[in-house]
């Protein structure tokens, strides 16, 4: 396809869409599909072929539509109504023109001007719950691909590079290294064989931003890439996706084939000589450490994933020795809209240092668990009214960054979320995961859940996280159990900073981060369980009876 | 020739399709590992031994990196696999409580059941949190999982 080709193709889509009377949008990410999504949609597909009206209206499975909680989700694009928790005998009433029978469905819609849609501001998921992930067409309709033309037509390496370091785009892992400023470490080497990866590892337990992004949009994600190669002179991709992500799997291989056929991806983009570029998947095996950037260079080379010594840095040498650049999904999904609207229009959202939006993976104790996009800035109080309250129970703590980030108590949630206030409490931004707990968890056994985690994960090269997660996991073992004294307590103290400050990488780094919070912000808890060998959330079971306080 | 050995040649020549495909380069080790625990179900010593063979590598890196990742299995599965996940979402849903449930009618987690029926297994967040707590039941997420719709499950497939 030439770019006039996929000129064409667009209008010729969108004018087909705005002939159809209705388009019926059918959630089919993970979380719909196990609620029995493909059910719905294969009983609509009857219905409206019972109808006859096979050619007016059109059934579509899209991405992620972010009420997880309510699967299955179906969008009734004509009048804008979205339902939940739908079942196959939902299918007549609902593509009914009788306004009695549509009435039925009312206990099932939701309201999209409800503050869970309201709030969001929506880049990276503009697309997702909107196209179908699996068809080329549905994307180039919403302008896909046309930022890839927009780069190689009327703008050089360097423009691209800097557009992307004007937008202030900074990495969505975790870390939050200015995207633009590791694009130009990449793009100063020497002309030599170069690699771009995309790190789709997502292993912190209670995220599934980048999960749903790939599921929902996989040719975003390539469309990035492939700028991101422009940019800095790259000729392959690859994509390494975690093994339990089955269905992202499959449809970035879907989209991958789609491309190339297309000449979007492959030796001849746009049918000109001038720029190639391939896409290659690396599926992960399973381990947590693998999210780190030398860990996961190993391990697309076949070996085990454990870290290196850095610097080098992967920009210097990365891939086979070669200079590297590695991004997160959530960053590369980010980069068409960059490049179609321009840097300057990304850096008008968000705060002064951190730029743009965020999407987060909202879970836990809350009545709405799902995906949402909110600018940066936002504090994590308007965050956590979005998911809605539970009724009856009272929030205790949220928890961001999964085992590397920190537990945010009810006090602090007024607190924006940008990458320094966050740190500036002692958690970090992380990919994005935010979990809700509410007083029936115990935060030492939250802090021994992930010390527990960390410990499993720790690859084993270098002592201090090797053996360290264990000391202090058995430290936090015997606490939970009522057998910890007060020297313990200072153990664990002690080992929290000798790990943060001499282990090899960013995992044993920031293990201790959920012990060092939940000690900042809950001692209380600590110590009910040391002195009074007491659980205060009744959820730990002690091996000793509680002692009598006496007064 | 049985049936059985005919399936067993094939998945062979599968296998050494896979590895071609990638030139035999011990780069694509993970890859190849990939999909001889697809055809096989599990990695047997001798099956690692081959690989190591074929792709010129020493059988200790073989074995180290297939000892490495958790997705490999050095042991047969079960029948059955129940994949409990223990992700933050799940586990303060009651990921544990489904846990005991599965141990106290069939294995301990990480293994199987010694009729060879059923084996459990745990897993670190499989991105299903809207669902939690969620269990993977041979392939298929099931949504907001409660000891009781494990029981159902286990009573269906014969599990006294």
């Amino acid at each position: 396809m030439t770019t006039e080709e996929l000129a064409a193709k667009q209008e010729e889509e969108v004018a087909r869409q705005a002939k159809l009377k209705n388009r019926i949008l059918c959630c089919t990410a993970a979380g719909c599909i196990s609620c029995g999504a493909d059910n719905v949609r294969q009983a609509l597909t009857a219905e409206i072929a019972k109808q006859g009206k096979a050619s007016e209206v059109e059934v579509c499975g899209t991405g992620c539509m972010g009420m997880c909680g309510r699967g299955p989700l179906v969008l009734s694009s004509a009048d804008r109504q979205l339902y939940g928790n739908l079942t196959a005998a939902d299918a007549a009433p609902l593509l009914s023109q009788d306004p009695a029978e549509k009435k039925t469905l009312d206990a099932k819609a939701i309201d999209l001007n409800a503050p869970f849609f309201a709030r969001q501001v929506k880049v990276v998921l503009a697309n997702s719950g909107r196209v179908d992930p699996e068809k080329l067409n549905d994307y180039i309709a919403v302008g896909g691909y046309g930022s890839l033309a927009k780069a190689l037509e009327d703008m050089t390496a360097k423009d691209v590079v800097e557009q992307v370091k004007k937008s202030g785009l900074r990495g969505r892992g975790g870390a939050g290294y200015p995207t633009g400023l590791k694009w130009e470490l990449v793009a100063r080497q020497v002309p030599t064989t170069k690699y771009v990866v995309c790190n789709a590892d997502e292993g912190d337990p209670g995220a599934f931003m980048d999960r749903s992004v790939l599921e929902g949009d996989p040719h975003r994600v390539l469309e990035g890439m492939a700028i991101a190669g422009y940019a800095v002179g790259a000729k392959q991709g690859y994509i390494y996706v975690r093994g339990e992500y089955g269905l992202a799997i499959q449809r970035l291989q879907t989209a991958i084939k789609q491309a190339e056929r297309e000449h979007l991806l492959g030796s001849r983009i746009f049918e000109q000589g001038n720029f190639q570029f391939r896409i290659d998947l690396r599926i992960g095996a399973g381990a947590f450490v693998c999210g780190e950037e030398t860990a996961l260079i190993a391990s697309i080379e076949g070996k085990r994933g454990q870290p290196r010594q850095r610097p080098p840095y992967p920009p210097a040498s990365g891939l086979w020795g070669a200079p590297t650049l590695i991004n997160n999904v959530e960053t590369y999904a980010n980069i068409p809209t960059i490049i179609e609207r321009g840097g300057d229009w990304f850096a008008g959202i968000g705060t002064p240092t951190s730029k743009g939006t965020k999407v987060f993976a909202l879970a836990g104790k809350i009545a709405n668990p799902g995906l949402i996009e909110v600018p940066m800035g936002m504090t994590l109080r308007e965050i956590l009214e979005m998911g809605g309250e539970i009724p009856n129970r009272k929030l205790k703590a949220a928890q961001t960054g999964g085992p590397s980030g920190g537990c945010i108590p009810q006090q602090l949630l007024d607190t924006p979320v940008d990458y320094e206030s966050l740190a500036k409490i002692g958690s970090i931004m992380g990919s994005g995961g935010l979990i809700v707990m509410d007083e029936t968890s115990c935060m030492v056994d939250v802090a021994r859940f992930f010390m527990e985690f960390c410990m499993d994960e720790s690859c084993g090269k270098c002592i201090p996280c090797r053996a360290g997660t264990i000391q202090m996991h058995d430290i936090l073992e015997r606490i939970t159990a009522g057998d910890a004294t007060e020297e313990d307590l200072e153990t664990l103290k002690g080992l929290a900073q000798l790990l943060r400050e001499t282990s090899l990488c960013g995992l044993g780094q920031t293990a201790p981060n959920p012990v060092v919070s939940t000690l900042k912000y809950f001692p209380e808890e600590y110590e009910a369980h040391i002195r009074e060998k007491r659980c205060p959330a009744g959820h730990c079971q002690m091996t000793h009876e509680p002692e009598e306080v006496t007064a | 020739m049985s049936t059985v050995a005919a399936v067993k040649d094939n998945r062979e020549k599968m296998l050494d399709r896979a590895m071609s495909r990638h030139q035999y380069s011990g780069d694509a080790l993970i890859e190849v590992l990939h999909t001889a625990q697809e055809l096989y179900g599990f990695l047997s010593r001798p099956l690692l031994k081959t690989i190591a063979h074929k792709l010129r590598l020493p059988p200790s890196r073989v074995l180290g990196v297939a000892t490495f990742y958790h997705f490999f299995s050095l042991k047969p599965k079960g029948e059955h696999t129940f994949v409990v996940c223990l992700g933050t979402a799940c586990y303060v849903a009651g990921g544990l409580g489904l846990i005991g449930k599965l141990e106290r009618r069939c294995a301990k987690a990480g293994q199987t059941t010694p009729d060879g029926k059923v084996s459990v297994e745990t897993a670190r967040c499989i991105g299903s949190c809207g669902l939690a707590p969620a269990v993977i039941y041979d392939g298929t997420v099931m949504a907001r999982v409660t000891p009781e719709t494990l029981d159902a499950e286990l009573n269906k497939i014969g599990v006294k």
